[in-house]
């Protein structure tokens, strides 16, 4: 993804490689804030800004073969586990070269040849495949795992009890990581939501933890001690990853609501703790400064140059709309 | 070639494919056991690594279906009733079905999901519903009923080496219909009609089951003078048009024999394409006989008035030939 000599970001699990996916993250998601105002995005669009540090601490312990499901909230997913900035951009602006030839859109980007099982529209509806894929990864018996990633809101769908159940049951090499962002669209989850969700997962016996979502290094700890087990053949793991989403449910939601469900103080002191401050105050003295200059610049222009490509990329033609129904 | 039934068709089929591509997978409930006798002895054969019980959990193990096959499995997920394909729609609807469409066409999803369907033997409304018509306007799902045991292989041969996700629904029944079929392996395409017998007065489109209650049907309405011919359209997902429409046609008339209830139902959908595309041709408005809006009632007398069966057919082509 890089072309600037000066930075080494050939191990994913080092600071500056985890600082440079997170900030890949919010500098595209930020650029989408402002793209979506002008009105030139056709659909909504739900930001991950505020929760980098889960995709991207987790999914520097996978590879390829590995796979990954997603929410509705999904770029962040998308990037971390090595999807094209610039084809996704195509796909949010509905172009022909998007990933998914402009058919999915924001909440459908997927690239299943990087072990990308997609975002999903549907609350919880990745996890289900998640573990479908754990069962194709057992099947395999290579050592891949796959990861589902979604909201507290999901965690109050059945199939997540389902998932453990069975994950516990088959030993499967599943990993649940449920991003405990405080919200479940509109709703404060403490409103929807009994009891800690990591707890849902000891009766069915499989190791859980919860995380420090806004910690970086910490969901790192945390995703390995996970990804190992499920690769040495030693089951499911439930995490709950405590972060907070900074952006509202869906980015236009200012427009049709008519009161706020949060405080701007709760806001400002999440912000307070933004995952991104935190990793610079990590890297301060270990990294040099301009190291971390170096992968501000590249990722710059990695954004500029994912949003060009999509501005400057053709519709679809119409006919397209009847391809790639049966294969 | 030998006389077989329905059933133990299926169950030789079923481990026919899985010796063939041990990427074929059985999973779901009670399949280790074989409620119905489709997947009994498989587990003995082919070990967990291929055939696993499920929970009842059929959020799950849809999702599970489309996960396992968008990373490279076959599987095949019986889902014991249609009535509890409901409870796993999400999957079913949302995932398998347009997951290939919506990301562009970067996987292919090889399912079959298996579901015994029909009324008939007072389970009543949660366990008689035939649901075709409610995966026919999904979009992305392929949908095979089998009318006698020769097409219940070729037709599952298919669904199982299809590169789409198919739902196979298998009347529900002890061992189903009895007929000959061939030893060898073949296949039925998706998407053929087949011509059960020729006729001119009248075209008799029939699914599924109703395909035995049609050809009675016809058997007495030649006594009495008029030829009907019996399609079966063996798939009403990708739906043969080209057979229908040439009979139609050439008969001009049309009675379509569902075990749905009527409303929407692929009786339905056959009737507005006839009508759409073979309207000079017809003599007489065309009569679909389904099952009325309700759910399957429990007492024989009920079930039996709502069902359609051999007489209703015959009154609904005496009411369009008369004259």
């Amino acid at each position: 993804m890089s072309n600037a000599d000066s930075i080494d970001l050939s191990d994913p699990k080092s600071p500056l490689a985890l600082f440079h996916r997170m900030l890949l993250i919010r500098r595209m998601e930020q650029r989408l804030a402002e793209i979506q105002k002008t009105g030139s995005l056709p659909g909504p669009v739900h930001l991950y800004i505020g929760q980098e540090a889960v995709a991207a601490g987790i999914c520097a312990h996978l590879s390829d073969s590995d796979w990954i499901a997603s929410t509705h909230r999904g770029h962040g997913h998308f990037l971390a586990k090595g999807g094209d900035p610039r084809a996704m951009a195509a796909e949010l602006y509905g172009r022909s070269t998007g990933i998914c030839k402009g058919k999915g859109g924001s909440m459908h980007v997927a690239d299943f040849s990087k072990g990308i099982i997609g975002a999903n529209g549907i609350v919880g509806g990745g996890i289900g495949l998640t573990a479908g894929a754990a069962l194709a990864a057992q099947l395999d018996g290579k050592g891949d795992v796959a990861v589902a990633f979604y909201g507290d809101g999901a965690a109050n769908q059945g199939v997540l009890s389902e998932a453990m159940n069975i994950g516990a049951l088959w030993k499967l090499p599943l990993i649940l990581v449920c991003e405990n962002n405080g919200f479940s669209e509109f709703s404060p989850s403490d409103t929807v939501t009994a009891g800690a969700i990591v707890d849902r997962g000891k009766p069915y016996g499989i190791a859980t933890a919860t995380v420090d979502g806004n910690d970086v290094m910490a969901v790192l700890e945390v995703a390995g001690q996970a990804v190992e087990r499920a690769r040495k053949g030693e089951g499911t793991t439930l995490i709950e990853a405590r972060t907070y989403r900074l952006h509202g449910h869906v980015e236009y939601e200012d427009t049709f609501l008519s009161e706020k469900y949060r405080s701007d103080e709760e806001v400002e002191e999440w912000k307070a703790r933004d995952p991104l401050i935190q990793m610079e105050q990590f890297m301060a003295g270990k990294v040099s400064p301009e190291q971390i200059e170096a992968v501000k610049a590249d990722i710059e222009r990695i954004v500029a140059d994912a949003y060009e490509f999509a501005e400057n990329s053709p519709w679809p033609e119409p006919a397209t709309a009847l391809d790639d129904i049966f294969a | 070639m030998a006389r077989k039934r329905m059933i133990p068709v299926i169950n030789e089929v079923l481990a026919e494919e899985m010796e063939r591509d041990e990427r074929v997978i059985l999973f779901g409930e009670d399949v280790e056991i074989s409620l119905f006798g489709d997947t009994k002895g498989l587990i003995k054969k082919f070990g967990p690594k291929q055939v696993r019980n499920t929970p009842i959990s059929e959020t799950v193990m849809t999702g599970m279906a489309v996960g396992a096959a968008a990373a490279g499995y076959r599987p095949i997920c019986h889902l014991m009733y249609g009535n509890f394909m409901y409870t796993g729609m999400d999957a079913i609807a949302n995932q398998a079905a347009k997951l290939r469409y919506m990301t562009g066409g970067q996987i292919k999803l090889p399912i079959v999901f298996f579901l015994v369907v029909g009324g008939g033997r007072s389970a009543g409304a949660q366990h008689s519903d035939v649901v075709h018509p409610t995966l026919m306007n999904l979009g992305g799902i392929k949908v095979v009923s089998a009318s006698n045991p020769y097409d219940a292989k070729g037709l599952l041969k298919a669904a199982i080496r299809d590169d789409n996700p198919v739902v196979f629904l298998q009347t529900a029944g002890r061992g189903g219909e009895a007929g000959e079929v061939p030893d060898e392996d073949y296949v039925i395409p998706l998407g053929v009609a087949d011509i059960k017998r020729e006729g001119s007065d009248v075209t008799i489109v029939a699914i599924g089951s109703m395909v035995r209650h049609a050809l009675k049907a016809a058997e007495e309405l030649e006594k009495q003078g008029i030829s009907a011919e019996v399609i079966d359209p063996r798939t009403v997902v990708p739906l043969d048009h080209d057979t229908i429409l040439k009979s139609v046609r050439r008969t001009g008339r049309l009675v379509v024999v569902d075990e749905a209830r009527l409303t929407c139902s692929a009786a339905s959908e056959i009737s507005a394409i006839a009508a759409e595309h073979a309207f000079a041709d017809l003599k007489a408005p065309i009569i679909r006989v389904a099952v009325p809006d309700v759910g399957m009632p429990y007492s024989p007398p009920l079930e039996k008035f709502v069902l359609p069966d051999a007489q209703k057919v015959i009154d609904a082509v005496l009411k369009i030939t008369k004259g």
